[in-house]
């Protein structure tokens, strides 16, 4: 497989993707290969042509206004729509070269991980909690365990605050301490793809800046795609931004690109706040 | 703001209404304890050591128990359990995490059936399906008809404490690699355990009082019934017995029977009350 041409990004909505396309060495290998997707809730369409590629240990957001499409994208990389009935997918994504749909849901979504909008710790202590996705696989030795469940809760900057009570509910812990700690949980498997489901709306400023770090320490080993409504965050964390209106990606580019010099009309209404 | 605010009609409506509903609340306290008050007003003289530890007396001589029945019940409660609670608890799961649509709306749907059947209808119903091939009265009779009326409550009220697990749980399972079992067992349940637990436990006080479908199944007995196959006594039939005899002793005992039966069903509600509390507790923090 190649290197795709991050040309193609910017006139995503228009793309055809075809073998031989893209050269430029340097960039990113596609994490994500979607093409012509539609998706629908019974005989609603919430999702109509979307072509797009997430490039490879890059952050990448999902923008627009909310019934837009963004977070059902997103829950469809980890085939989490599945678990809805009355649901079709119809279209093309790939992981790496594999047919996404090719995988067993449940090994794909070790592969590819997921924080959702509310912190939701299992009502275990916080060590079951990072331990869970761990016991899941017989393949990690008991002893191994302690130490990915200390590796991941310092990788999500939480381990400081919660040496001394790992095995304490993790209902006990702050609203911004939980959503740490599921990402704690969902690092813990080492997933090649994170996907946060508006991670921070239910928290406060200092919370939310202590994620969006993190979110900088793990892009290095792991691709992110992020679904969130506020634009500032998209500016902060994002190397590059998806703009969604009725379920059509309406652009897709550089995130200093997107927030100075949209290329759609729809964009610019959209991010200098005239509809949505 | 005028320092007539709130008019005075509403004020009125306020202490009105406070007054009304105080006043309910404590007619049904009043209720429960009077009738506590009377069993033990009616039926202290007869509660003592060899109330709890004697068979019953012959008639005409003083003192004996009710230690048979006691007995009895517990060992009619712990068969009913044992065949109403695992029926009920998967039940409940299936119905809550894996029926869809019409299957759902069919168990639904006859379990409340199934809770509206009438006790003594329950009593004839397992007379001909236990006691006539047996040829006799059994604790296993009993236990199977106080176990068939369990499962419904068991079984929705599983149902209503898994369903009430949020959806974010589940999600959050699912989204780590677990399959839908494993996040089932793992995650769900053990969330929604100290209310499934709660639910059985008020479920095994409800049928501990029924009086009916013992009449049919577990008969009755003056001894202590040996092994699981002979009729036993209980304590809601011989309430039922003592209180249409003529004897003043036995109405005496029938009141102290009411009494520790009453008294057994309110700590064992007060138990379940205190695991939910404690289950809250956990999971919020």
């Amino acid at each position: 497989m190649k290197p795709f041409d991050l040309s193609q990004l910017s006139r995503a909505h228009e793309v055809r993707f075809a073998a031989d396309e893209s050269t430029d060495e340097k960039l990113p290998w596609p994490q994500f290969t979607v093409a012509a997707l539609n998706f629908f809730y019974g005989t609603h369409q919430a999702l109509k042509g979307i072509n797009l590629i997430v490039p490879n240990k890059r952050v990448m957001a999902f923008i627009g206004p909310s019934g837009c499409g963004k977070t059902t994208l997103l829950r469809t990389f980890n085939r989490m729509n599945e678990t809805i009935p009355g649901t079709r997918v119809e279209g093309s994504i790939r992981l790496g070269d594999k047919d996404l749909f090719s995988f067993p849901a449940t090994r794909l979504r070790r592969v590819v991980g997921m924080v959702f909008q509310k912190p939701s710790p299992f009502p275990k202590s916080i060590f079951d909690n990072v331990a869970y996705g761990l016991r899941l696989d017989p393949s990690i030795r008991r002893r191994e365990i302690a130490d990915k469940v200390e590796q991941s809760l310092r990788r999500a900057a939480l381990w400081d605050e919660v040496k001394d009570k790992l095995h304490q509910s993790a209902n006990g812990i702050s609203g911004g301490q939980q959503q740490r700690l599921c990402i704690a949980r969902a690092l813990a498997v080492e997933p090649e793809v994170l996907l946060l489901d508006e991670p921070c709306s239910a928290l406060d400023p200092i919370s939310t800046a202590k994620i969006e770090d993190l979110l900088f320490e793990i892009k290095n080993s792991c691709t992110i795609v992020i679904v969130t409504h506020n634009m500032l965050q998209a500016a902060r964390v994002a190397d590059y931004v998806g703009f969604f209106l009725n379920g059509e990606l309406i652009e897709l580019n550089r995130a200093k690109q997107i927030f100075q010099n949209p290329e759609m009309q729809q964009t610019q209404d959209y991010i200098t706040g005239r509809f949505g | 703001m005028s320092a007539s605010y709130p008019p005075l009609s509403r004020k009125i409506t306020n202490v009105v209404m406070l007054a009304l509903t105080g006043f309910c609340t404590l007619l049904v306290l009043s209720v429960l304890l009077t009738i506590l008050g009377y069993l033990l007003w009616k039926g202290a003289s007869s509660l003592n050591i060899a109330f709890f530890t004697k068979i019953p007396a012959p008639v005409g001589q003083s003192g004996g128990g009710v230690e048979n029945a006691i007995v009895g019940t517990l060992k009619l409660l712990a068969l009913a359990s044992a065949i109403g609670v695992p029926i009920g608890l998967l039940g409940g799961i299936y119905l809550s995490e894996f029926a869809g649509g019409w299957s759902a709306f069919t168990i639904r749907y006859t379990t409340d059936l199934l809770n509206g059947v009438p006790s003594v209808v329950m009593g004839i119903f397992v007379y001909t399906l236990v006691v006539l091939p047996m040829h006799h009265f059994s604790t296993l009779a009993g236990g199977v008809a106080l176990g068939i009326m369990m499962i419904p409550i068991a079984l929705r009220s599983t149902e209503d404490f898994l369903r009430a697990v949020p959806r974010s749980l589940r999600e959050g399972g699912l989204a780590l690699g677990a399959s839908k079992s494993e996040t089932i067992f793992t995650i769900v349940i053990p969330a929604a355990i100290y209310g499934i637990i709660t639910g059985i436990m008020l479920d095994i006080a409800r049928v501990a009082g029924e009086t009916a479908p013992l009449l049919f199944t577990a008969f009755g007995n003056l001894y202590n019934s040996p092994g699981w196959l002979q009729p036993t006594s209980s304590l809601p039939v011989v309430i039922y017995n003592y209180a249409i005899s003529p004897y003043d002793v036995w109405h005496k005992q029938a009141w102290a029977a009411g009494f520790v039966l009453l008294s057994g069903l309110l700590v064992i509600s007060i138990i379940s009350r205190l695991i939910l509390a404690r289950g809250k507790k956990l999971s919020h923090g």
